[in-house]
Parts: structure tokens; C-alpha cells; sequence
């Protein structure tokens, strides 16, 4: 039999779903002494190649509270034509379309390879994608320069027959018309009143005047194409036209004087964006693509006030509760939010400054509804360039790596319940037998919708076993899950993926060992993460970290082996070895655990320990923390590298090995989004704080006897390593007190 | 030059040979004053009342004249005159759309032509001394015996019943025998027109306003500025109860003076500013005495001793005269400018120059009209004629562009752009300036950006079905951007129709005939939301003035419509059922003049008096935020401010009454300037000496603005007896007080004052203050505010038009002939007459009008081949053409309104609109004849004597 790593593997390749726990502990007292979850990471749209979509209606279970689709996990009576589902155990007679099926000429839903399955149907006329780029025009003449390039730009990825559409603000906001000639159109709002969608639609001519006709005219081609072609056109029409327009684009005209922030009214431009594709394309794909330079100053949804002595809310205010306009700006961007959620359409922000730009209190605009958040210093910068650019990216097949309006309906057989999920989803409030009461993340419901997704958005599922502790392993030794993601296909067409998976249940009282061998701890640690992240944000009061650590030692009590009050007993299986490092550095950072390789003469590239000792001057390190791609030259190789040793002939495997990390770096910039911060530095670089920052302090200006070997750097910080960190951990799991 | 004739020389019977039997009538010199006698034995008290009994008088058809004045024959017998039925009369098409629809109207019209129920009257058969038949002795000057006749319809409505359609003809008094403004009008022209007349004496009386002349400023504001009611004031305010004439000063601070006489000059202190009394703020001017060899001066208006500051400083001469007196307009002229400094300023900083915004109106009405892209061309040819300052190459004026129907639109016309961009602002509710940058321009910077907008905007709007537009929110993003460029400014608005879209100001329709003649009229008036007021306010506060050019099809509620223009210093133009073809002329006219015009932004005037009296009311189109202040966002060489005067003191006969008006305004250049008129008026405590020196035509301006003022807060009827008892009050007391003893039923008019009857009847008469369901409230709206900023000139025009005969020109003359009298009997069946008001024009052309007149001036040969459709005479290369268009080019000239001419023939129906001009008539609309008022005037001075 395969490792459960390569099981783990196979699973997500084919499925794109991960579990926390691979073997299921058969009742619910014992899931919950398992510390970690029973929850899984699904990708609804994991890119599958190999995966041709068939080309009808799913089959579905005709129990109303039930239809599940039909899958190989089903058992089937061909002669009968019958089958029953394996979640409710209805028997449901096969359409006459199947009327020529047998144990030989299986449908696909039925082979066991098309676990995951997915469907294109015919639903609903198909409306072209549509892109209305929300732009700021508060910015330096640079990076509005730079921006207005790439937007131009961008008009040239886009599908051809997708609509698309313009809003630039600054004091105020001005909706363009786009199929002018002769004079440019725009619609004007001011930036400090907030309006309805009623009002946005009435003031932009959209609703339909009740009398459109004067008497006496004579009466007109009744129905022009669509009211809201004004100011959403196809870029094939119009991507002239709007290439000009954006070339024209001015900085925001009015004046700021000495000491004062432009005016920036975000939120009302963000709301007219919301407004206008509500009132036009409710439900089919749209993204609104907002482009800022800085916080916004006035209006509804304000960040921080224009005076500049007034600096922005800092950590302390927000602690302290002193942040002025937070709550409100918040609420504001929430209800934005979830209006657009409802309408299906995603918001993407994408925002460029040095300081901060009020992502906090807008980040559930993208969160909520599937959008990206990229952050940057500028716009005249690759990172947003290239990343901008990486949204317009089509996958293996040509289609573009985006999907809208999706619908994820999770299904389980009546041992599990749902929790809850946790990921850039809204929940649609779709009660049902299989729905826990106790939630975790987004709740009290079994189907979520997700406005924009791409083949790595990912979703933290949480299920609760609910089998009683007394009764048997339920029949079959097996659960099922069962993922329906509909969804809006990039190349407008409906389509259903469908993925059904079962995992064996096991007592866990005698089968420990078998569940602790099918832990997947990476799973696991995001799982916890995103636990984690989700209370900091949704609730007050307990401190997550002292929640993290509590469950970090609550699981080592549970699974580490050891002598009560002996630390130094202390083992762990190999399938939980990684998992405290994984929280030691959640705990650090604002991610997971980063990567760092070594470049070095004496061997090949090598991964090393994220910790300082591994940062030595001979060596050249690559640190990948997601975000940031780190490359930094020990002390000697930038010594070398400042003496020029790299272009002598005689020195060329120098080169090569200066060489080396850069092309791996590249590799990784290529196919990354967002697009990662990258940073080119050497030993005593400024820049070498972000290697610094996230390597474990094992050395530090307080462990003196580090000090003069020549093992590794020292960090100046106060922060535990790694090390202490462990030793703390272990007296604390082997103790008998807690 | 001494031009004091009035008081001293009689000259009365010399120089009016046509008055006939009147000059008879003053005996001795010293009693030259008393004007006629009209007997009236009536010895009641009682306050006019309204209704058939109380006041009649009489008028009689038939005419003869032959028997004691030759010189007037009498054109037309009734029956000539009379119309026939009206059934196949087509409706006129005309701006007064309202008024003549009815076929009865014919009838009615010749009520006043026609004997009254024949009731004799109590009262007037009693007069003494009279004898039945023409009655009239000419030595006594009496007349106007055999009162009975019809009744007089002042105060109360006209009765239009049929007893009066019949009735035995009976006597009436001759028009010709009763004072008459043509020949008060002619015998001015004659004595003092084309003549220099130099404003170097305190409290002389200035030629009338239809009489040409130079005038030269010789330390008092030339009368084209200032004129007042009287240029001898009462000394005391028991004196002013008494006579009850209003002392009132109308001022037209901007008016146009002619080519040849001197612009004003421009006085500069530089950084010290203008000289002003420390303790009154008034301006250096020539009342300021200078004492202690020139060290110190005392300031005219309240005696406070100043220093000279140094840099002023100049010797005095032999007879206390400063030795540069003649070197400083500031010293020796009436009239002046100041540059202003920065404190003078908004914020203290200097201003910009000004701004034209331009608004237009481009729902469906006006797109289908042709009127936007009317507007749109001319404006491409217009710009280049913005005002500029003589010295200066182009105009610093810069110009926007707005277009809206229930949405605004604003341009983007910056030089730079390829193309002009347009900004739609659909938040009505709450308007503001979407751009700043590119919206006011330099045309000759913008000229093809702004040409290629122009183009486009008739395109733009071409297939629009829109028909609602929006109003007050039109103004206020225009004041908000001439607040956000930090500039003052005038909007052109050009508007069609009721604003009924759902925003700031709007209306519906509320016009309601059952109004009238309640108490509730005066809310016609009013501005329907209130909306109106505090944006007019807010308008001023701007210096954001507001010219509206409107075109209505139907009721557009000028009262609420108008009252910001009103408030800020604005125009209103109405052009009624606008027609490219026939009206475009007329409006285009109106805009070129309109921008062209010289004009004074955001003005601010004060009114300070020596002591003894001061300023205590103000009519015009002003905004009055204090009781002394009075602000204009902009004021033109056509506004004038009437300033009523209220003793609060004695007033020194030495010293006289001193006015100085101080106006602080923006040039078009964008300099801050004072603009000082100093006027001196005597002080008397002869009341003879009061009224020797009253202008008549003054007197009606402010009868004018003060009850179409008080319209907004009273009932019609009491303005109008108001108007009556105060014209009777003012008579009675010159009767009682300054006229030589007479029978008490002799009508004596002081010599300054015979015509005040007769206008006082025009303006009662007027649409404003005739309370009746034909006039549409707009139009009378429409009057109510054109009058209210008129100057002298332009109300005397307005409620006495000018009515010439054309038929018998002297073609070899340049001259334009005598006017003659506002009545029906003046007109004949051989001649053409034309007739204007200031506003409309006709071309009356009588049924035998000459064949070589009718070919002359219309190319067709006879007078039924005349179209009256036209509104313009033809070019023609013929001396009656010639001839007749520089006339009418000569009525024209320097009105503020253009008029439209209209062709009138005798018999045809649309004659009933010109019919209501000849203003001596009895109106079809109720109004008293000429002779019946004077009558019921004499009837209540009587009461009031006894």
C-alpha cells in the first residue's frame, strides 16, 4: 500500500481536497479529543487537464432533502436500471437516458477515476464576462502613467466579446460613457454622499422612464440593445476608444494644498461600481477591478481625515479602539460586500502606496466575495505589473484562470455534519439535515457562495462527526462527502463539478494508531490557521495565540508519547513531527511556515532549516515566503561577488553559482500570484531584514555562547526560538498540572 | 447757463401754441401754476368708493373739435373706428396670446367710444356756473361740463354690462383741452433739446428724459445717473407729510452716456485708497470743504472735521478753493471712479476677472424648436464680443458651458483637449461642480475646443425625448462654480418650461385665475417654493448674477422663476411661443446686446445723505441683506435702483440735501473699482418751491417700483387707491398751499405735475395691477419685474408709449417726427402710425394708408397684399424704407429690450393688442380713459379740499 503521503497526494491531484484527518475517528467524543478538526482544504477548481467535462445534466437523487448526484460511490442495480444514493440510501430509478447502461458501459459519474466530475449545462442565457475597472486618480503623475499602461494594457488580454467598463475617482467620482464620439461622456457623483443603488441606477439613466415616449414624436425602434451599454461595452467595440480615454486620463484636477491628503472618495466610487452592475448584471460573472493609491480621505467609507497631520489608524488605535473612522468605514465596505456577493460579482483591490491605504477596513470587499487584494508600492513597479497581468492568465487548456458565481454545496452521509467553511465565501443560508449547529468559520449552512474563484482558491471545510460514542462504526466503515460546485465557467457557460469522497472510520480508542498515521499535519496547520485568523477577526476577547498554543499542547498531550512530567520523554510520530514548527513560525508571522534553500560550493541546492544558523557567509540563501522571494549573499560570496570574481573566466562556477538562485527565483515570480515582493540582498543589506525577520532566532545578542562560532548569524530580538520554544512545549505537554 | 425757467418765466402760452384755450386759463404771471379749473361743487368728504355711484364722470362719442381748436382735426368718427364682428377675424399671432382670444373683445372695445347708461350724475349736473352744450370757457379754462356718462371703472372692476353698449350720444370733453405729455415731452425738446446743460447748481431741475442734450458734470452726477422726484426737498417732514410727495432718487449708476460726453474718470491713491470722512465713511468729493488752508476738511454729509492725509495735501486759493480743484475729478465732478484696494476685496485679495457661464436648456422643446442650435451659433461668433476694457486687446472674461434638461451637464473645453469633454451631474438634489479646471476658459484660448462643443451639442441632443428640466439646481451649480473659480460672473440661462423634475425648486402649476381680486392675488406674485429666496441669496453672496432668457409655450411661473435674476441684477427676457423664424431676430439681438453690455460684478452700493434725512427704502433689482446695504451680483448700464428718502431731521436750507452713492464693484477686467455719484439737491420751506421742482416722470418710476412692490404684501385694490389718494393728496395739497386762490371746483395741476394724472392712469392700467383673467399672470409677472429695475427713461416709455405718425414724414429730414397722443382719435385711416413701448413695437397701418408708403416700405402694392406675419421691415432701396427704418432704428436704440415690431393693419383683429397701448383710451381691460381719471382725480381732490 502507498504511504498515506502519496495518498494524500493522489487525493488532492484528482479531488483537489485535503484532509485533516485521513482516517475518521467513528464518534463524536472522540473527534473532539483529537484536538484538530475533522475538516478538510477543498479546490473546488483544481486545474484538472485531465479532466473532460461531460457534456449533460448531473443525475441527482430524487429525495428533496437530499439530491446528492449520482457517483461511483454508489451502488447500482443494472438490471434494474436502479441506484441508491450513498448518502440518504434512496433507491432512485435511472432517466430514460441511461436506459442503455450495464456493468460494461458505465456512465462516467459511475467509474471510480471521475471521483470528481464536471458537468457543462445549459441554463440561463449566457452573458459575456465584464470587467468595470474602478481607478483612482490620486496618484503621482508616475504611477498613474504606469498604471494607465497596464490598464491599456490589459484591454488586450481580455476576452473579446467581454464588457467592459470604467470609473476613475478622486474628489469625485466620474462614471465613463464609452461608446462616444466626438466628446468624451462621463457621469459625475460627488465623493462624500452615499447613494442607493436606486439612486446610482436613476442617476446614471438606468431604470426605464415610465413615459418614454412624447406624443407626437414618432415612435422609435422599440428596444435598444441593452440600457446599460453606455457604460459597459464589449472591449472589441470600444478597446480604441478606451485606450484613448485612459491615455487622456488626468490626475484628479483639484487642488490639495500644503498639509493635506487628496481627496479620495473610495468608498462612494466602490459603491457606484456595485450599483451600477447591480441594476444591470445581476448574477452573471463580473469582477470590479479597483485600483487605489492611498486611503480614502472623504465620504462614506473613510479611512483617515485630509489633514496630514493627522496620521493614519495605527495598530495602537485600532487596539485602543481610538481609530476614529474604522467601525464605520468597515461597515460600510462590508455591506458593499455582501450586496455585491449577492449580486454574484467579485471585487478585486489592487492597492499601490508606500503607506497604508485602508486595506483593513476594505478587505472583506475582496474576502467576501472571491476578489484578489494585492498590495504593492506602486504601480510602477513588476509586482503589480506582472501580477495584474497574472489575472488575465489562461490555464493548460487556454481558458482564463477565472470562474464566477459559484455555488458550493457540501453533502454528507448522516454520521458527519457540516460546521462550517472558512475561505472567500458568503454563506447562503441553505438549512438542512447534514448542517451542525455548532459552527466553525461560516455556518448554519451546507452551501456557500464564492463570486470569483480560480483553480487555487481554496476553502477550509470543518465537519463534526456526530455517531455517539456508543454506537457501532457505521456501516460500510466508510463516510462520504460529496462537493457540488456550480459554477460560471470563464468561457460563460454553466458547469457543475461535482467530487465525492470517502474516508474509513476507525475507533479511536483501538485504532488510534491508524488514525494518527492518516493525520496530514500540513493540512492540518493551515486548517488551524485559518481557525486562527478567523477568531482574531470575528471575535473579541480571547487572545488566538494563547487559543493556538493551547491547542498545540493539547495535541501533543494527546499524540506525543512520553513519561508524565519528563520533557526530555517527549516523541512525536512522523506524522505530527513538523506540526509544532508549523505553529511556532504561525505564531511569528502572518503566514505559514516560509522555505529557504541554500546555494553553496559544497553541494547542490539544499533546503535548510529556517533558522539563523543556517545563515552562514559562505552560502548564498533563497528564502520564499509567499509574498516575498528573498535572495541573499552570505558575507563572503558578497565579498566575492563586489570583487568581481564572477566575470573573471577563471571564476565562472562563481557565476554559475551567483547564477543560481536567481533562475530558481525566476521560476517561481513566473507562476506566483500575486506576484511576490522580490528582494535581491547580502549580508548587512537593509533589505536583509525580511530573511532576518522570519528565520528562527536560534542565535540572538542573548545566547552569548553563540557568539564568535562560526555557525550562523545572530538575530537581534527578543522573540523565543525555535528551540525554546520546543522545550517549552514539551514541559508543558508532559506535564501532569495542565 | 441758467435753466431755471420753470420757476421764474411763465412762458407757458408762448411757447405751446397748440394748448389753445389753456394758456388763457393762467392769468398773471405769478399764477402761471394753476393749470386749469374744473368745477365741482361736490363738498362730501367720503373717501372714494368703489362702485357704479360713487365716482362718475363723463364722456361723450361725438367729438367736435372744429369749434375751438383748429389745429386737430378729428380723424375718425366712432363708427369708423368701430371693428366689425369678429367671426372671421382670425386670431392674432402675437406674443399676447391671451388676450384677444375672445370674439366678444370686439365688442367691448368700443365701450369707451360709446355713451354710458345715461344716468345722469347728481354731482356733476350741479356744477355751478355751467352751461349745458361744449360748456367750455376757454377763459376760465373750465371744461368738462355734462359729467354724466358712463362709469369710470377706477377703483373697482369694469362693468362691462350691455346698458352701457347703449345710450343717447352725449358731450364730452375735448382730449385736446387737457394737459398732454406730447406736448409737455415737445415743448422740453424744444427749449432745451441740443443744448449743453451742466450740473454746476445745487438742486436744478435737468431736462425730461425725452429730450436730448449734452450734459456736462460740473460737480453734480449727471441726471443720466441720478434723478430724483424733486430737486428741492421739503425742510421739514411735516412739510414732506403734507404734500405727500415722495422724495425719492431714481439711480442708474452704469448708465450708458453718449459718445460725446466724457466716460468717467478713474481716480487712483494707490496703496492709500480712497479718501473717506472718518466718521460717515462718505468719498472725497466736491461737498467735502476744505478748512485750515487745506489741512483739514469737513466732510458735506456729517460735518465731521477730517485731517487731509499728507499725500492730499494742497494750498487752498483766494476764495477757499483747493488750488488743483479742477485737476481731481474727486474735487470738481459729480461723478467719478476709485480704484479699490485690497480691502475693498473679497478676502482681501484681489479679484478675477469675471465669468460667463452659459446655460442651456436642451430638452426636447428646444432641440425641437432649433432653438439650442440657434443659441449654439451664435455663441460661436458671440464670444469674440465679450466686453473688454478700452485699453485692452481681448476680454479677460472667461466662459462655461452647461447644458441641462433634468440633468446637468457640464464641458470640459480646455485648450489642451482634443475634444471637449462633457460631465453629466444627475444628483439634482444636491448639485455641485464636477470639474475645475477646464470649465471656465479663455474662448480665444478654447476657441476650437468651445467651437467643436458648439457643433456638437444640437447632435449630442438630437434624438432626445426628454421633456422634464430642472431649475433652481441650473443656478446653483452655476453659482457653485463661479464660487469654486473664486470669481464673480453672470449665467445666460435659456429655460423653456415649468421645472417639474423631481429636484430643488420645483414647481407645479398654480396659476389660478380665481385669484384674482381676492386677497390672495398677491401670491401670483410670490414665489411658489422658498427655495427661490435663500439661492438668491446665496446668488448674491457669490456675486453670481443670473440672465434668464425664457420661452415659454404656456404658464412657467416667472414669480418663482424670476425671482433670482430679480435678486441678483439679472435680465429676464420672455420670449412667448418662440418661432425660429419670426422671433430669432429679436432674442438674437437681446444676447448680443446682453453680452456686450458694460457691466459692474459683484456690486455692493450704498446711499449716504447729509443730515437731516437718509435712505430708507429701496426698489430695483437688488438683494438687500441690512437696511443700507444694497447688494447686486452684477449691475448694467440698464438697472436702476430707486432710493426712497425720509427726513429724520430738519434740513438746512443753506446746506441743502447732499446724496452721494458709492458703488463698489468688479470691472470686467477683474479691478476693483468705487463708482461715486454726488448729486445736491435744495431744501425748501415753501412747498411751492417743492413742487416747481418736480419730475414728473421721476415721480411715476417710483409710484411704479413702490406698488409693484407692495403687490407681493396687499390687495390690488388697496395699491391702487393708494396710488389714486397719493395723487390726489399731492394735487390737493398744491391747491391748497401754493395755488392763488380759486373756485374750489377749478382743477389746478401744478406746472411740474399736469401729466402725473395721465401717467398715474397709465400705470393703474398697467397689465401688473389689472387684476383680469385675460392677462396671464406670467406676463404680468414678467412686467411687474422688467419695471422694477427700470430707469427713468424706460418707465416713462413703458406706461406712455411713443406713438408716431410715419405717413407724413419729411423724408428730406434726418429728424424723427413729433410723437403724438396715445389715443385712438390721433390715428387716421390714411396714415401709419408706429407705436412702441419698450418692449413691443407695431407698425399700424390705417385702411387708406398711401399706396406709395404701403409699395415704399413693403414692395407689395396695395394694402391688402401686406403680410403681417413679418417682424421686420424689408431692406428697400427707397426713401420711405430708408427713412421708416432708421426711425425705427432710432426707437430702438439704447432700450435694454429689443422690440419686436409687429405689422397691424386697421380692421384686423390682432389691432386689439395695439389698441391697449393707446393709453389715453378707456382699456379693454377696464382701465379709465384719460379724461375719466382726471375727472375722478378732480373729484377727490375736491373731497379732499373740503
Amino acid at each position: 500500500m502507498a504511504t498515506y503521503l502519496e495518498f494524500i497526494q493522489q487525493n488532492e491531484e484528482r479531488d483537489g481536497v485535503r484532509f485533516s484527518w485521513n482516517v475518521w475517528p467513528s464518534s463524536r467524543l472522540e473527534a473532539t479529543r483529537m484536538v484538530v478538526p475533522l475538516a478538510c482544504l477543498l479546490t473546488p477548481l483544481r486545474e484538472r487537464p485531465d479532466l473532460p467535462p461531460v457534456q449533460y445534466e448531473p443525475v441527482l437523487c430524487s429525495r428533496p432533502t437530499c439530491k446528492a448526484v449520482l457517483n461511483p460511490l454508489c451502488q447500482v442495480d443494472y438490471r434494474a436500471k436502479l441506484w441508491a444514493c450513498n448518502f440518504c440510501f434512496q433507491r432512485n430509478q435511472f432517466p430514460p437516458a441511461y436506459a442503455g447502461i450495464s456493468e460494461v458501459n458505465q456512465p462516467a459519474e459511475l467509474m471510480p477515476q471521475f471521483s470528481t466530475i464536471e458537468y457543462i449545462v445549459q441554463r440561463g442565457p449566457q452573458t459575456p464576462l465584464i470587467f468595470l475597472y474602478v481607478v483612482d486618480t490620486c496618484l503621482e503623475e508616475e504611477d498613474l502613467q504606469a498604471l494607465k499602461e497596464s490598464l491599456q494594457m490589459s484591454l488586450s488580454l481580455l476576452p473579446a466579446d467581454a464588457l467592459v467598463g470604467l470609473i476613475t475617482f478622486g474628489r469625485m467620482i466620474q462614471v465613463h460613457e464609452l461608446s462616444c464620439e466626438g466628446i468624451s461622456k462621463s457621469y459625475v457623483f460627488r465623493g462624500t454622499k452615499d447613494l442607493t443603488a436606486k439612486q446610482i441606477q436613476d442617476m446614471l439613466g438606468l431604470s426605464r422612464p415610465a413615459v418614454p415616449i412624447q406624443q407626437g414624436r414618432p415612435l422609435q425602434a422599440p428596444e435598444q440593445p441593452v440600457i446599460s451599454s453606455r457604460f459597459l461595452q464589449p472591449v472589441h467595440k470600444i478597446d480604441m476608444n478606451l485606450t484613448d480615454l485612459l491615455g487622456e486620463l488626468q490626475r484628479d484636477p483639484w487642488p490639495v494644498t500644503q498639509g493635506k491628503r487628496p481627496l479620495r472618495s473610495t468608498g462612494v466610487a466602490l459603491s457606484i461600481a456595485v450599483g451600477l452592475l447591480e441594476g444591470t448584471f445581476p448574477n452573471t460573472g463580473a469582477r470590479i477591478m479597483l485600483f487605489t493609491g492611498g486611503p480614502p480621505t472623504q465620504g462614506p467609507g473613510m479611512v483617515v481625515g485630509d489633514e496630514l497631520k493627522t496620521p493614519i489608524r495605527s495598530w495602537h488605535d485600532i487596539e485602543k479602539d481610538n481609530a476614529r473612522f474604522m467601525k464605520k468605514a468597515t461597515k460600510h465596505y462590508e455591506t458593499l460586500a455582501n450586496r455585491t456577493a449577492t449580486n454574484g460579482h467579485c471585487i478585486d483591490i489592487y492597492a499601490c502606496a508606500l503607506d497604508q491605504t485602508g486595506l483593513l477596513e476594505m478587505k472583506c470587499c475582496a474576502n467576501l466575495t472571491g476578489g484578489h487584494m494585492v498590495m504593492g508600492d506602486s504601480f510602477n513597479t513588476s509586482l503589480f505589473k506582472q501580477t495584474f497581468q497574472r489575472v488575465f492568465n489562461k490555464g493548460l487548456n487556454g481558458e482564463f484562470r477565472m470562474a464566477f458565481g459559484a455555488n458550493l454545496e457540501v453533502k454528507t452521509s448522516r454520521e458527519l455534519k457540516i460546521a462550517g467553511a472558512i475561505g472567500p465565501c458568503v454563506s447562503l443560508n441553505v438549512k438542512g439535515p447534514c448542517v451542525s449547529e455548532n459552527e466553525l468559520g461560516i455556518g448554519g449552512t451546507s452551501q456557500w457562495k464564492i463570486c470569483g474563484l480560480d483553480p487555487c482558491t481554496t476553502l477550509a471545510i470543518y465537519f463534526e462527526v456526530v455517531n455517539q460514542h456508543n454506537a457501532p462504526i457505521p456501516q460500510g466503515g466508510r463516510g462520504a462527502v460529496q462537493f457540488v460546485t456550480q459554477y460560471q465557467h470563464s468561457s460563460t457557460q454553466k458547469r457543475i463539478r461535482v467530487t465525492t469522497i470517502a474516508r474509513n472510520w476507525a475507533d479511536a480508542q483501538s485504532q488510534l494508531q491508524h488514525i494518527e498515521a492518516a493525520f496530514d499535519q500540513e493540512a492540518a496547520a493551515v486548517l488551524m490557521a485559518r481557525l486562527g485568523v478567523y477568531r482574531a477577526e470575528s471575535e473579541e476577547g480571547p487572545d488566538v495565540l494563547r487559543w493556538l498554543d493551547r491547542q498545540l499542547i493539547r495535541l501533543c498531550q494527546k499524540f506525543g508519547q512520553y513519561n508524565k512530567d519528563d520533557p526530555n520523554s517527549f516523541r512525536l510520530s512522523e506524522s505530527f513531527s513538523l506540526y509544532p514548527q508549523f505553529m511556532f513560525h504561525l505564531r511569528r508571522s502572518p503566514f505559514l511556515q516560509p522555505i529557504l534553500y541554500a546555494y553553496s560550493f559544497h553541494g547542490p541546492p539544499e533546503p535548510v532549516l529556517l533558522d539563523s544558523s543556517s545563515i552562514l557567509p559562505d552560502r548564498i540563501l533563497l528564502m520564499d515566503t509567499f509574498f516575498q522571494i528573498v535572495i541573499y549573499l552570505g558575507e563572503t560570496i558578497a565579498q566575492w561577488q563586489k570583487a568581481g570574481y564572477q566575470d573573471m573566466p577563471e571564476y565562472e562556477n562563481f557565476k554559475h553559482l551567483l547564477q543560481a538562485p536567481l533562475d530558481d527565483a525566476q521560476e517561481i515570480l513566473q507562476t506566483r500570484f500575486p506576484m511576490p515582493r522580490y528582494v535581491h540582498t547580502e549580508h548587512g543589506g537593509s533589505q536583509a531584514r525580511f530573511l532576518l525577520s522570519k528565520v528562527n532566532p536560534s542565535q540572538t545578542h542573548n545566547n552569548l555562547y553563540a557568539w564568535g562560532q562560526e555557525s550562523g548569524a545572530p538575530i537581534l530580538t527578543d522573540d523565543v526560538s525555535l528551540q525554546v520554544f520546543m522545550d517549552h512545549l514539551k514541559k508543558l505537554a508532559v506535564s501532569s498540572a495542565a | 447757463m441758467s435753466q431755471q425757467g420753470y420757476v421764474t418765466a411763465p412762458p407757458y402760452s408762448q411757447s405751446q401754441p397748440r394748448m389753445g384755450g389753456f394758456s388763457a386759463g393762467f392769468g398773471p404771471p405769478n399764477s402761471s401754476l394753476h393749470y386749469g379749473h374744473y368745477g365741482d361743487p361736490n363738498s362730501s368728504h367720503a373717501a372714494p368708493q368703489p362702485g357704479p355711484s360713487a365716482i362718475q364722470s363723463s364722456h361723450t362719442s361725438s367729438g367736435h373739435p372744429a369749434s375751438f381748436q383748429g389745429p386737430q382735426p378729428l380723424p375718425l368718427t366712432q363708427h369708423q373706428m368701430a371693428l366689425p364682428p369678429g367671426p372671421q377675424i382670425p386670431p392674432p399671432a402675437n406674443n399676447f396670446s391671451g388676450l384677444c382670444a375672445q370674439s366678444s373683445l370686439p365688442n367691448m372695445a368700443r365701450q369707451d367710444g360709446i355713451p354710458g347708461s345715461g344716468l345722469p350724475n347728481p354731482n356733476l349736473q350741479q356744477l355751478p356756473g355751467q352751461t349745458p352744450g361744449p360748456g367750455y370757457h376757454p377763459q376760465q379754462g373750465n371744461y368738462g361740463p355734462q359729467m354724466a356718462g358712463s362709469q369710470l371703472s377706477y377703483p373697482g372692476a369694469f362693468p362691462g354690462g350691455p346698458a352701457q353698449l347703449s345710450g343717447p350720444p352725449q358731450k364730452r370733453l375735448d382730449p385736446d383741452s387737457i394737459p398732454s405729455p406730447i406736448q409737455v415731452i415737445e415743448n422740453d425738446k424744444s427749449s432745451r433739446g441740443g443744448q449743453i446743460y451742466a450740473t454746476n447748481t445745487r438742486g436744478q431741475v435737468p431736462p425730461l428724459v425725452t429730450t436730448d442734450c449734452l450734459i456736462q458734470d460740473q460737480g453734480h452726477a449727471s441726471p443720466r445717473y441720478i434723478r430724483c422726484t424733486t430737486y428741492c426737498f421739503p425742510s421739514t417732514s411735516d412739510m414732506a407729510k403734507q404734500a405727500r410727495i415722495p422724495l425719492a432718487a431714481v439711480i442708474q449708476p452704469f448708465a450708458t452716456v453718449p459718445q460725446n460726453e466724457t466716460p468717467l474718470y478713474v481716480v487712483n491713491h494707490g496703496e492709500a485708497g480712497p479718501i473717506r470722512c472718518n466718521r460717515c465713511k462718505a468719498y472725497m468729493c466736491p461737498f467735502m470743504q476744505f478748512i485750515e488752508g487745506g489741512r483739514r476738511y469737513q466732510c458735506g454729509f456729517c460735518n465731521c472735521i477730517n485731517d487731509v492725509p499728507p499725500f492730499f495735501f494742497q494750498h487752498l486759493d483766494h476764495i477757499g478753493r483747493r488750488v488743483d480743484h479742477y485737476e481731481r475729478p474727486e474735487l470738481s465732478l459729480g461723478s467719478y471712479e476709485y480704484v479699490a484696494t485690497l480691502d475693498y476685496c473679497r478676502n482681501n485679495k484681489p479679484p478675477n476677472p469675471p465669468a460667463y457661464i452659459f446655460m442651456i436648456d436642451v430638452s426636447y422643446r428646444n432641440i425641437n424648436s432649433g432653438l439650442v442650435k440657434l443659441i449654439c451659433d451664435e455663441l460661436k461668433t458671440l464670444l469674440d464680443k465679450l466686453p473688454r476694457e478700452e485699453q485692452e486687446e481681448s476680454s479677460a472674461i472667461r466662459v462655461g458651458f452647461v447644458t441641462y434638461n433634468k440633468v446637468l451637464h457640464f464641458f470640459n473645453v480646455k485648450s489642451n483637449l482634443a475634444q471637449p469633454q462633457m460631465m453629466v451631474v444627475s444628483d439634482v438634489g444636491e448639485v455641485f461642480v464636477p470639474l475645475l479646471d477646464g470649465f471656465l476658459v479663455n474662448f480665444q484660448e478654447s476657441r476650437s475646443v468651445v467651437n467643436n462643443l458648439l457643433d456638437q451639442i444640437p447632435e449630442m441632443f438630437a434624438d432626445t425625448n426628454e421633456s422634464e428640466t430642472i431649475f433652481a439646481p441650473v443656478i446653483q451649480a452655476g453659482m457653485e462654480a463661479l464660487k469654486a473659480a473664486e470669481c464673480a460672473g453672470k449665467l445666460f440661462i435659456f429655460h423653456s418650461s415649468l421645472p417639474t423634475a423631481e429636484a430643488p425648486g420645483k414647481l407645479r402649476n398654480r396659476d389660478d385665475k380665481k385669484l384674482l381680486n381676492t386677497d390672495k392675488e398677491k401670491t401670483l406674485f410670490q414665489p411658489q417654493v422658498n427655495s427661490y429666496e435663500s439661492l438668491a441669496r446665496d446668488c448674491v453672496a457669490n456675486g453670481c448674477c443670473v440672465n434668464l432668457f425664457l420661452f415659454p409655450n404656456q404658464y412657467v411661473d416667472i414669480a418663482s422663476l424670476g425671482l433670482v435674476t430679480m435678486h441678483t441684477g439679472g435680465t429676464l427676457y420672455k420670449y412667448n411661443n418662440f418661432q425660429l423664424n419670426s422671433d430669432s431676430p429679436q432674442f438674437l439681438t437681446d444676447l448680443r446686446r446682453d453680452i456686450e453690455k458694460k457691466t459692474g460684478f459683484d456690486a455692493i452700493m450704498r446711499v449716504r445723505t447729509s443730515t437731516g434725512f437718509r435712505a430708507t427704502d429701496f426698489f430695483g433689482a437688488i438683494y438687500m441683506n441690512n437696511t443700507t446695504d444694497v447688494e447686486m451680483a452684477a449691475v448694467d448700464c440698464d438697472k436702476a435702483v430707486t432710493v426712497e428718502f425720509k427726513h429724520d431731521d430738519k434740513l438746512n436750507e443753506d446746506s441743502g440735501a447732499l446724496i452721494q452713492c458709492a458703488v463698489l464693484y468688479t470691472s470686467i477686467s477683474g479691478q476693483r473699482r468705487l463708482r461715486i455719484h454726488n448729486i445736491g439737491l435744495n431744501c425748501s420751506t415753501q412747498l411751492a418751491d417743492v413742487y416747481k421742482t418736480c419730475e414728473t416722470d421721476a415721480l411715476i418710476n417710483f409710484f411704479a417700483k413702490s406698488a409693484f412692490k407692495a403687490i407681493l404684501s396687499q390687495p390690488l385694490k388697496a395699491v391702487r387707491e393708494i396710488l389714486v389718494s397719493q395723487t390726489a393728496h399731492m394735487l390737493a395739497c398744491y391747491r391748497k398751499n401754493c395755488a392763488s386762490p380759486s373756485a374750489v371746483s377749478q382743477l389746478i395741476l401744478p406746472d411740474a405735475m399736469k401729466v402725473l394724472p395721465v401717467y398715474v392712469n397709465c400705470l393703474l392700467k398697467s397689465s401688473v395691477l389689472t387684476g383680469r383673467p385675460e392677462i396671464p399672470t406670467d406676463e404680468r409677472a414678467y412686467h411687474r419685474q422688467l419695471v422694477m429695475s427700470m430707469g427713468v427713461a424706460d418707465t416713462q416709455l413703458f406706461f406712455y408709449p411713443q406713438l408716431l405718425p410715419i405717413h407724413n414724414l419729411d423724408l428730406k429730414s434726418d429728424a424723427v417726427p413729433a410723437a403724438v397722443r396715445c389715443s385712438e382719435e390721433r390715428l387716421s385711416e390714411g396714415g401709419a402710425f408706429i407705436l412702441a413701448n419698450g418692449l413691443s413695437m407695431f407698425l399700424w397701418l390705417g385702411v387708406s394708408t398711401p399706396p406709395e408708403l404701403i409699395q415704399g416700405l413693403f414692395n407689395v402694392p396695395s394694402f391688402a397684399h401686406i403680410s403681417t406675419e413679418a417682424t421686420l421691415l424689408p431692406d428697400l432701396a427707397n426713401t420711405y424704407s430708408k427713412k421708416i427704418k432708421s426711425i425705427v432704428e432710432h426707437i430702438q436704440n439704447q432700450k435694454p429690450y429689443t422690440m419686436k415690431l409687429m405689422i397691424v393693419k386697421q380692421r384686423e383683429q390682432p389691432e386689439m393688442l395695439f389698441r391697449q397701448f393707446l393709453v389715453e383710451d378707456k382699456s379693454i381691460h377696464g382701465g379709465a380713459s384719460y379724461v375719466d381719471f382726471l375727472c375722478c382725480v378732480h373729484k377727490e381732490i375736491c373731497q379732499l379740499l373740503n
